[in-house]
């Protein structure tokens, strides 16, 4: 790890109030002093900024610096959570003794043995964004400005942003983890407004993932700026949607996000250890098609979802979740492991020192299947193309969920006609896993773009699946018929 | 009477004005925030979760010229404060001059014995400690779980509360506070349909002040009567028919509206309604109103995120659109002046928004709304985030229950609900009277003439 950052957070050994493993000693038996039976402590410093620029000027630059403790005592299925941005001992003792009020009994602590722990490298956090100069990302985003004004005169709008963090933690819990890991994090958008006569629409691209300014030397701001002005004028043509059940293809890549809200959060462990999931006491049953294998991928080189430990100290792999079509496994953060008896899967993630963890995916992967993606379409009559998704949102108790589509085609006999505004996607979660008919050899990952929302905690998180047919889907769209 | 000191806070936030004044730049004004939080939740009648917390950060806005930088930091030590004050001058700096940047006119500030107190803070809750916030939620819990033996399961009852001050210093010389309570109850129970599919419901209540909350039985009974009246749901033909929604589902359409008429969308022309002030957008049953000054509003605040007085604007007047809610900038970029709806996020940044903003009650009962419907699609819940601001076009997907000569037939999950959002509004044809003040934007149930509803 370089030294040389501004970004470095004061409890990191080097920093000016370093926590060691005597401090965390202290504070776990003080967590756990009425009782609990486990107590874990995270330290979170975390640093962004943001450039957006807005006709053609950077218009506003911000940036923040928050951190702060988060003392976890549990008692059997009990949580108890204080948290703390005051880093002085008073305060952090104060938030031991809160959270350990969970418990009510008294009792004494056995002495905590630290185990070393591996940390693996899945991004390099030595060059981070926040360290570049500023002047080098009003650059970018001045760039990604030019560029999509030159690309159409239609365009009468481009907005452009970067966003950067770093985020650095420390784990350390009564079971003996002490683990410490520096997440950093960039995104960057585009956003064009073009017209032509009354006819107004919009279109964007973006990316970035665990990476430094050197995600541009391969997507260029040009590039983004290109892509967002497609979007935007295919738009313009676009026809209203038609209505109804009818057969649907998702384009590689984001469409993986259905897949995160179809079948990924019923996957994540806490709803099947409580029995509100559709997918509880699932599994060694099949819960898809054969050509449906899903993994849940922690490990991908600088990937928006890619992390080398979990917010409990857990390290994660990647998870088979579901083998051509049987499911084989839950995602777990600490508590659910505990409930089913298996190992951590180090899906125990939160948004912040202020949020207790969840299991919650990291990468999620629907793996490339035997068809030619050319064949795909082909054998389509008359159905929807996916393209690009807005947002979707999934009711875990029955695995009904719904998508917006940014950009979708019209399938007909097998080839893309007109391009379609206001289309959603709804369906239940194990009926279209059923419904994957066809899928393609041509996987691709997300660029990283998309953040997962559970119970108002935030987390960034990488998709990808190759192109996939879905046999019956309902299209919302205002063309009943 | 309340435990917040809005001095202590405004000294705070005039110190590091004048630190940033003295770094060399020419405005700057500060949010310094403090507020304290407590969430209980049982889960079949266990404790599952306590978390109780307090915090306090500053965020910071600056210009030099008409650079602006924006900054924000809960490290309140007197290094934390130096380096976050630098970092809004190196920022400011790299920012570029916008030509409509700048302060509100110093002449159009409030001053602090001009701000109404809209009784916001309440003691009592306050003091809900963690045994009573379970207490609470215990007995909403149970009363919602033993109301039906087909209640087999929960996601469990959450009880909180917060509090939190604010106060707001700005080199043009305002310095003001507000300060205010929170307090919720919310129950989920889970139900085992025929089909193998769980049903969760929900319901809940919220107050500025305690005495007001919805008794925790009451809301536990409520929320098993919406889960169990979701058992058996299905899908429909696709259709066009008129679409009735409840106040939760009337909310979210509201809030689209909401986006359409405030200051960014409007100068963007990123709003269907950006060149349609003064003219007819909706039904003439619809006057919206947004009013700052409602006491014990969820949405009230005496002065604006930039100091100006707070007051109250009917923006929608019997279908015609009256105003747009601006905050300085973008009335400087539409060449007129502020509503003083501008929001300051606790993160220093600074945008027009509303504040209480509803759709005014009708005359008619909601069920007597219902009885009176011959057929129609009667939305209570929505999911998704289909809409397109710059067109109106607007499509989610929705549940709820099939209404048929007058009853509630048989409950409907898994269907889509389109149109452009200027047909909705106009196609309003029927609003009730039992308007809840639960958020601070809020409508009552209302009816909309023809909606496209596509199913299987």
């Amino acid at each position: 790890m370089s030294t040389s950052s501004r970004y470095r957070a004061p409890f990191a050994d080097s920093g000016p109030t370093p926590i060691d493993q005597a401090i965390a000693t202290r504070l776990l038996s003080l967590a756990l002093s009425k009782g609990g039976d486990y107590a874990d402590l995270f330290f979170e410093y975390h640093a962004g900024g943001s450039y957006s620029l807005d006709e053609g000027i950077l218009k506003a630059a911000g940036r923040s610096v928050t951190m702060g403790l988060g003392v976890r005592v549990m008692k059997g299925d009990a949580t108890g959570y204080a948290y703390v941005q005051d880093l002085t001992p008073e305060a952090m003792a104060g938030a031991a003794r809160t959270a350990a009020q969970i418990a009510d009994g008294g009792g004494s602590v056995d002495p905590i043995a630290f185990e070393a722990a591996e940390v693996p490298s899945r991004y390099q956090s030595a060059d981070l964004t926040l360290d570049a100069p500023g002047q080098d990302k009003r650059e970018l985003l001045l760039r990604a400005d030019r560029a999509a004004r030159d690309e159409d005169p239609r365009v009468i709008r481009v907005e452009a942003s970067l966003n950067e963090e770093v985020r650095e933690i420390l784990i350390a819990s009564s079971d003996g983890r002490f683990v410490r890991d520096r997440q950093p994090l960039m995104r960057f958008g585009v956003r064009v407004i073009a017209q032509d006569g009354k006819r107004r629409q919009s279109g964007n691209s973006g990316g970035g993932g665990r990476l430094s300014l050197d995600y541009f030397s391969e997507l260029s701001p040009e590039w983004h700026a290109s892509e967002a002005v497609r979007h935007a004028i295919i738009m313009l043509d676009a026809c209203e949607s038609p209505a109804g059940e009818m057969e649907v293809v998702l384009a590689p890549g984001d469409s993986g996000i259905l897949l995160h809200e179809a079948v990924g959060h019923g996957l994540e462990a806490d709803f099947n250890r409580k029995g509100t999931s559709n997918y509880t006491d699932c599994i060694g049953r099949p819960v898809a098609s054969e050509l449906c294998t899903v993994v849940d991928d922690a490990t991908l080189a600088g990937s928006r979802g890619s992390i080398n430990v979990d917010d409990e100290g857990h390290a994660p792999e990647s998870a088979l979740l579901i083998d051509k079509g049987v499911l084989v496994g839950y995602m777990h953060d600490r508590h659910s492991a505990r409930h089913f008896e298996t190992r951590p899967s180090g899906n125990g993630r939160r948004e912040s020192f202020q949020a207790h963890p969840m299991p919650r995916m990291t990468n999620t992967l629907l793996l490339p299947g035997p068809h030619d993606p050319e064949e795909v379409l082909r054998s389509v009559k008359r159905g929807v193309y996916a393209r690009k998704f807005g947002g979707g949102q999934v009711d875990i108790s029955n695995g009904n969920f719904v998508f917006s589509l940014t950009e979708g085609y019209l399938i007909e006999d097998g080839k893309l006609t007109s391009p379609l505004k206001g289309v959603n996607l709804i369906g239940n979660g194990p009926d279209v896993m059923r419904k994957v008919t066809m899928a393609g050899n041509d996987m691709q990952t997300s660029d990283g773009i998309w953040t997962c929302g559970k119970e108002g905690q935030s987390v960034p998180v990488g998709v990808g699946c190759p192109t996939v047919k879905i046999s019956g889907m309902t299209v919302g769209g205002t063309q009943a018929g | 009477m309340s435990d917040y000191n809005i001095d202590e806070l405004i000294a705070l936030g005039q110190r590091i004005i004048e630190q940033a004044k003295k770094a060399g730049v020419d405005v700057a004004e500060a949010v310094v925030s403090e507020g304290a939080h407590l969430s209980a939740k049982v889960r079949l009648g266990e404790p599952e979760l306590v978390e109780e917390a307090g915090s306090r950060s500053v965020g910071l806005r600056v210009m030099c010229g008409q650079q602006v930088a924006v900054t924000y930091t809960s490290d309140l030590s007197d290094a934390g404060l130096t380096r976050f004050i630098e970092d809004a001058l190196e920022l400011a700096r790299l920012s570029q001059p916008d030509a409509f940047a700048g302060p509100p006119d110093q002449d159009l500030l409030s001053v602090r014995q001009d701000h109404p107190d809209l009784d916001l803070f309440d003691s009592e809750v306050n003091a809900i400690d963690a045994k009573r916030a379970l207490e609470m939620a215990k007995l909403a819990e149970r009363a919602a779980l033993k109301s039906d033996k087909r209640l087999v399961n929960s996601e469990g009852a959450t009880v909180s509360r917060q509090s939190g001050a604010s106060a707001l210093v700005t080199s043009g010389g305002f310095a003001g506070g507000n300060f205010g309570t929170y307090a919720s109850i919310y129950v989920n129970p889970v139900a085992d349909d025929t089909d193998g599919k769980k049903r969760s419901g929900s319901y809940w209540s919220a107050r500025r002040h305690l005495s007001e909350l919805e008794d925790p039985e009451a809301v536990g009974v409520e929320a098993a009567r919406r889960t169990l009246a979701k058992l058996g749901a299905r899908k429909l033909a696709t259709q066009q028919v008129p679409v009735i929604f409840d106040p939760d589902a009337g909310r979210s359409m509201l809030s689209l509206l909401a986006g359409c008429i405030t200051g960014g969308a409007v100068w963007r022309k990123a709003s269907y309604l950006a060149d349609r002030e003064g003219s007819t957008i909706a039904s003439e049953l619809v006057t919206v109103v947004d009013d700052p000054l409602l006491p014990r509003g969820p949405g009230s605040r005496p002065f604006d995120g930039e100091g100006l007085l707070s007051r109250r604007h009917v923006v929608v007047d019997r279908g015609q659109l009256k105003t747009f809610l601006l905050d300085s900038y973008s009335a400087r970029k539409l060449g007129r002046a502020s509503t003083a709806n501008a929001s300051r996020g606790s993160g220093g940044g600074v945008s027009a928004s509303t504040t209480n903003f509803v759709l005014q009650a009708g005359d008619v009962d909601p069920e007597a709304l219902i009885s009176s419907t011959d057929r129609a699609l009667y939305v209570t819940n929505m999911m998704g985030y289909g809409f397109t601001g710059i067109t109106g076009d607007f499509s989610r997907g929705a549940s709820g229950f099939w209404i048929e000569g007058g009853e509630r037939a048989f409950p409907v999950e898994e269907v889509t609900i389109s149109e452009n959002l200027d047909q909705i509004l106009k196609g309003i044809d029927r609003i009730a009277n039992d308007e809840d003040l639960r958020t601070s934007t809020c409508t009552p149930t209302f009816r909309v003439s023809r909606m496209t509803v596509a199913g299987g």
